[in-house]
């Protein structure tokens, strides 16, 4: 398999806490990978590396070959590496619809078209497909604001999608979802993804949904990516389950 | 959207009909009101993105020497090659201006957009043998593809011109806000950090906003220039722009013609306060400001909406009475 996504020493420091250092992974195409640790292991700050929010102290990103150190989010989001977020990052004075519709117009190039309307049929009938799939039709009209939070999060990882990424990141896409509907969001967002062939890196608590839904998990701790494997050598791994996942 | 349609030709009848029937002066007074509309117009497009602009004047002073340059330099008397260039000074200043606006966020970019306006000014009082200094310039009555209308009915060609003029900005202002950009300005407002992860440039989308608004300044600017007739440095000064955001607050921000219907409003306001009250006009207005930000912080429009709210709910009752 091809590696799309790789990092080669990623370092990053805040003050005296170490966020990431010396990351190496490579992530290879079509690849669903879990990311987990305790609170604070680096796994937020290795998403926000790899998007452009933050600058590495040291080391390189590569994306298909191509170095994307240093580069913008908007031009990483526009080669093909989106994020959906922890906290639902959405437009709460626009409708559920209208925030749809504005990543599908970011998406088609025309995000900073001021002539031709924002709704326009095809891109209405698109955008009600995909919030058909989170089962977020009957909000379509309404303002964001008035979301519920599990809905908001599904409309934060619907965004996402919306961009057609050829990288997807997620941040806890399941967190302040109920435990009910945990493993409904996960089917929807898997199925999606694999049947366009996305590759797939998303930090998760809950590891129930990691074991399902990760073909290989990486841990993180203080920083550094502590283990790397498939989740049922990892988590039959007692050091690991102890150390770093706080099972017994 | 019929309804809507009908409600846009009663407005314009309403409009033509005002421009033949009110007497000059009053006529004259709301050519400029919807000149000036313009002005108003572009900081409540501003304010969709969260920016307050404290420099409207910049613009308004632009287009309105373009008129004057042009008529004085080339010989250009003709109105619609006076409007086109005063919305290409405006654009123009924009263009200059704007790649730093774009950069700068709440006070800063207020007071930006202040500091531009007030350096126009400067260069408008000191550049005597270019502005004229404080004289400022003369404005001849202009012509209309080379029709020369005469003295009395100057005032109600103007004043159609202008209507025509600002009419086309509001159709244009109307596609703008139903298109993705007038959609990203207000994300921008709720969440930069998720239109950039949309792939967008925040500061392009803002780049892009100000040269519309500095485009719509500018043919307010060569419109009001044309009705008065003479254009001087204080068209930049900071009263001006300020006046601006004051008819933005009064007018509000619920539709494209709150601050066409706010403009009116206050110029005849200003008007009358003036004529009863020569001394303590300002201090009208500012009770007026107090009393709109206390009790309707969304301006006339939002009488305007709790009437129209209250007339649906009076058919609505009539129907289900019958």
């Amino acid at each position: 398999m091809v590696v799309v996504l790789e990092t080669r020493g990623l370092t990053r420091t805040f003050g005296r806490v170490v966020a990431a250092e010396d990351v190496n992974v490579q992530i290879r195409s079509g690849e669903r990978v879990g990311l987990v640790g305790p609170n604070g292991a680096g796994k937020t700050t290795f998403l926000n590396l790899i998007t452009g929010y933050l600058r590495p102290d040291r080391g390189r990103i590569l994306y298909r070959g191509t170095d994307i150190t240093g580069l913008p989010p908007r031009t990483i989001t526009r080669m093909g590496i989106v994020r959906s977020f922890q906290i639902p990052q959405l437009y709460p004075g626009l409708t559920v619809l209208e925030n749809m519709l504005l990543a599908i117009a970011a998406r088609s190039g025309r995000g900073l078209d001021f002539w031709r309307p924002l709704r326009r049929d095809h891109e209405v009938a698109e955008a009600l497909e995909l919030l058909a799939a989170f089962n977020l039709t009957d909000h379509a009209e309404r303002p964001v604001g008035e979301l519920p939070e599990g809905g908001r999060k599904l409309l934060d990882v619907a965004m996402a999608l919306a961009l057609r990424p050829a990288v997807l990141l997620m941040d806890e896409p399941t967190s302040g979802v109920s435990t009910r509907d945990k493993f409904e969001v996960m089917e929807v967002v898997m199925e999606v993804l694999r049947r366009s062939g996305v590759t797939t890196l998303f930090v998760e608590h809950d590891m129930e949904v990691v074991y399902r839904y990760a073909e290989r998990v990486l841990v993180f701790h203080s920083g550094r990516v502590v283990a790397d494997g498939d989740p049922q050598t990892l988590f039959a791994d007692a050091a690991v389950r102890r150390a770093v996942l706080g099972w017994e | 959207m019929n309804l809507h349609r009908l409600g846009g030709l009663i407005l314009i009848a309403l409009f033509v009909g005002l421009g033949l029937l009110l007497p000059g002066w009053s006529r004259f007074l709301l050519t400029l009101a919807l000149a000036r509309g313009l002005l108003v117009l572009g900081v409540v497009l501003l304010m969709q993105a969260g920016l307050v602009s404290f420099g409207q004047g910049l613009f308004f002073a632009a287009g309105a020497y373009a008129v004057g340059f042009a008529m004085r330099d080339l010989g250009i008397r003709d109105a619609f090659l006076g409007a086109i260039l005063g919305a290409g000074a405006g654009l123009g200043i924009a263009a200059l201006v704007g790649p730093l606006l774009a950069r700068y966020r709440g006070i800063f970019f207020a007071m930006l957009t202040l500091a531009f306006s007030m350096i126009f000014y400067g260069i408008l009082v000191k550049a005597y043998r270019i502005t004229g200094g404080t004289d400022g310039l003369r404005i001849a009555p202009p012509t209309f593809l080379g029709w020369s209308p005469p003295e009395a009915q100057l005032g109600s060609v103007l004043y159609l011109f202008t209507l025509v003029g600002v009419g086309a900005m509001v159709f244009l202002i109307f596609r703008y806000l139903r298109s993705p950009l007038g959609y990203t300005m207000r994300a921008i407002r709720d969440n930069e950090v998720r239109v950039e992860y949309l792939g967008l440039s925040v500061s392009r989308a803002l780049y892009l906003a100000v040269l519309l608004v500095g485009a719509m300044g500018g043919l307010g600017g060569a419109l009001s220039a044309m009705s008065v007739g003479h254009v001087d440095p204080n068209l930049a000064y900071w009263t001006t722009s300020g006046e601006f955001v004051f008819v933005a607050l009064l007018g509000g921000t619920g539709s494209v013609f709150a601050p066409l219907a706010g403009s009116i409003v206050f110029e005849f306001l200003r008007t009358y306060t003036y004529k009863y009250f020569p001394y303590t006009w300002q201090m009208g207005l500012g009770l007026i400001m107090l009393v709109i930000v206390g009790f309707a912080p969304g301006g006339l429009w939002t009488l305007y909406e709790l009437i129209a709210r209250r007339m649906s709910g009076w058919s609505w009752s009539w129907k289900r009475g019958a």
